[in-house]
């Protein structure tokens, strides 16, 4: 266990180094020059030299890449061109509320989607089946950031129940965990939780389908188990894969935020996102996504370490 | 006696039984012909269309659908509705298909030739794939957008490039499957060239499966080209997209909640009748999701 684990560690290892270098690519394949939005547009040619100079764009790509590698090492990914602030400073703000978001909707989303994928899984080919297949479809199919725009002219338009952006009366700080914040985390995460959901159901119908066709359930009902006992079985057997997928899930989730946290106002990374990229402030684009791929990174193996852990029946050594 | 030899001899091929299988999914005949629907109203846009979708007029700005001579309302500038959700058809569409179909071109050739070789190239190829998949795709999209800048050319390379890792992933593990085939090692023992055997043996094989693949990724491509545009990172106004105009109704959210809810509407029974479908292909095909 503990060999395979190294052993997952260690092929990590040169993802995350391809991660880097497509960050560090990113910013170069922009267009234009990189001082874009520091210099004003009538800078003399000595002072733009002076400042290509001072951010080190004047040297050759690997060893401008060697150097960012080595700052983002020691845990500094930059300074926001915009607020001047570090990157790193920026995003540990914003990524606690993305976080949050993305947790709540992908817990959502997990009870609803095993729910449903249970249930379509136990009468197959039924018209419950196929109602709770269609609910999945329409999780996989149906745009959420259109969703989450429906979901404000509803509730929060029409019926006034809820707020319908922001993250809480007095914007965007200080988050308390009481009713009157929590209004405002209700619309993005039901909306959010919609694709997990889709997803889960998906993955939940196809496992319980396949287990309760397996011999062992037959062999229990000839012994004379309960359905109940049949189910605690199921359940076992699902339970490692499904996991595994809600996982990932929470990983696209706070990877994919932006339309969401657009459409809704949520100051998270995606939001963040958003005003890296209109305002042309490429440092803080660059230390997002790089952020917000290690994350995914690290979640996809501790999964894949935790998968292997549950389930008995996977031996990858 | 010769009847019956003819009848063993018409046994239907694989693509028959298929169609014929396709034809007995009443959901999935209904999607298609959704979406053979769409795809004819994407093609005659400017016949179908009753009026200019460029053509504003500030007189008549955020009407209500229903409204005479206006059957879905006119937006924020005055344009039909109805027309630009006709025209609108046409960027989606392109958006969802072309980017699906140059990553399948490529993809494939990198899957395929991974997969066939094995060994180092296809470490090298396949862990270069793993990279990008280190990336959710929504953020690899709007990643590779934000930084090349708004335009539909940027979105159709972001989406492009979003969707190789996956196409190449399945092609990959098709192909590393039929490589060990008998008829493969035949061809082999026989003297065929690698360049022969993919051709002859391998791309029959491999191509339906990484098809439909890429067929049910068709849907997501949509969706995320709309959000791209719904975040200014797509088509840039004033084309008539679904997901622009999304972004550019928002304003009239509390006026006609109606009136920009509807090219949504459209989103969603595209992307829909694309994954029933596609659901509908694949089981027609009996391929495991």
């Amino acid at each position: 266990m503990i060999l395979y684990a190294t052993k997952r560690v260690l092929l990590t290892l040169p993802i995350m180094l391809g991660v880097t270098i497509v960050c560090f690519a990113l910013v170069h394949l922009a267009p234009g020059d990189p001082l874009i939005s520091v210099l004003p547009p009538d800078a003399s040619q000595s002072i733009k030299e002076q400042m290509m100079a001072l951010y080190g764009f004047d040297r050759p790509y690997h060893e401008q890449f060697l150097r960012w590698l080595w700052r983002v090492l020691q845990g500094d990914i930059g300074t926001s061109i915009r607020t001047g602030r570090p990157v790193s400073t920026e995003i540990s703000k914003a990524v606690g509320n993305t976080l949050m978001l993305a947790a709540l909707a992908t817990c959502i989303g997990f009870l609803l989607g095993t729910l449903f994928g249970f249930v379509a899984g136990y009468f197959r080919d039924t018209w419950i089946d196929k109602t709770a297949s269609a609910l999945s479809v329409f999780g996989v199919s149906v745009p959420h950031y259109w969703l989450g725009m429906v979901l404000v002219i509803v509730f929060a338009a029409t019926l006034g129940w809820l707020p319908p952006t922001g993250a809480g009366p007095g914007g965007s700080e200080d988050w308390k965990w009481d009713w009157v914040h929590f209004k405002y985390l209700i619309l993005p995460a039901v909306t959010m939780s919609v694709i997990p959901m889709g997803i889960i159901a998906r993955t939940v119908r196809a496992l319980v389908a396949e287990i309760l066709s397996q011999e062992f359930v037959v062999g229990l009902r000839a012994k004379g188990l309960s359905e109940v006992g049949i189910f605690g079985h199921v359940v076992k057997n699902a339970a490692p894969t499904a996991l595994a997928v809600m996982g990932i899930q929470l990983g696209y989730l706070l990877g994919g935020s932006i339309l969401i946290e657009t459409v809704f106002a949520w100051p998270g990374t995606g939001l963040l996102l958003n005003d890296a990229i209109f305002q042309r402030d490429l440092p803080l684009l660059q230390g997002t996504i790089l952020v917000l791929a290690m994350f995914f990174v690290v979640l996809n193996l501790a999964v894949d370490v935790m998968q292997t852990m549950l389930d008995p029946r996977i031996q990858r050594a | 006696m010769p009847e019956r030899v003819n009848e063993i001899i018409r046994s239907p091929g694989f693509w028959v039984t298929v169609w014929r299988r396709f034809l007995r999914d009443p959901v999935a005949l209904a999607a298609a012909l959704v979406v053979l629907g769409l795809i004819l109203m994407a093609v005659f846009a400017p016949w179908i269309a009753p009026q200019d979708p460029f053509q504003g007029m500030s007189l008549r700005r955020l009407k209500p659908p229903g409204t005479e001579g206006y059957p879905l309302g006119t937006d924020e500038l005055g344009r039909d509705m109805l027309s630009r959700l006709i025209h609108g058809a046409r960027i989606s569409l392109f958006m969802g298909i072309v980017p699906v179909l140059c990553a399948l071109f490529i993809g494939a050739a990198i899957g395929i030739v991974a997969g066939y070789s094995g060994g180092w190239t296809n470490t090298l190829l396949m862990r270069t794939v793993d990279v990008f998949f280190a990336f959710p795709s929504v953020l690899l999209a709007v990643a590779l957008a934000g930084a090349l800048g708004p335009g539909m050319t940027n979105g159709l390379i972001a989406l492009t490039l979003v969707f190789i890792p996956p196409i190449a992933r399945v092609a990959e593990s098709v192909t590393t499957g039929v490589r060990s085939r008998d008829f493969v090692e035949a061809a082999k023992a026989s003297g065929a060239g690698a360049l022969l055997i993919i051709r002859k043996h391998v791309l029959g094989n491999v191509l339906g499966p990484i098809f439909v693949y890429a067929m049910s990724l068709v849907a997501v491509s949509m969706i995320l080209a709309a959000g791209l545009s719904f975040l200014g990172l797509g088509v840039k106004p004033p084309q008539p997209d679904w997901g622009l105009m999304l972004n550019t109704l928002r304003t009239a959210m509390y006026t006609q909640p109606l009136l920009c809810a509807l090219p949504g509407v459209m989103i969603f029974i595209t992307s829909i009748s694309f994954n029933l479908m596609t659901d509908g292909l694949r089981s027609a095909m009996d391929i495991k999701a």
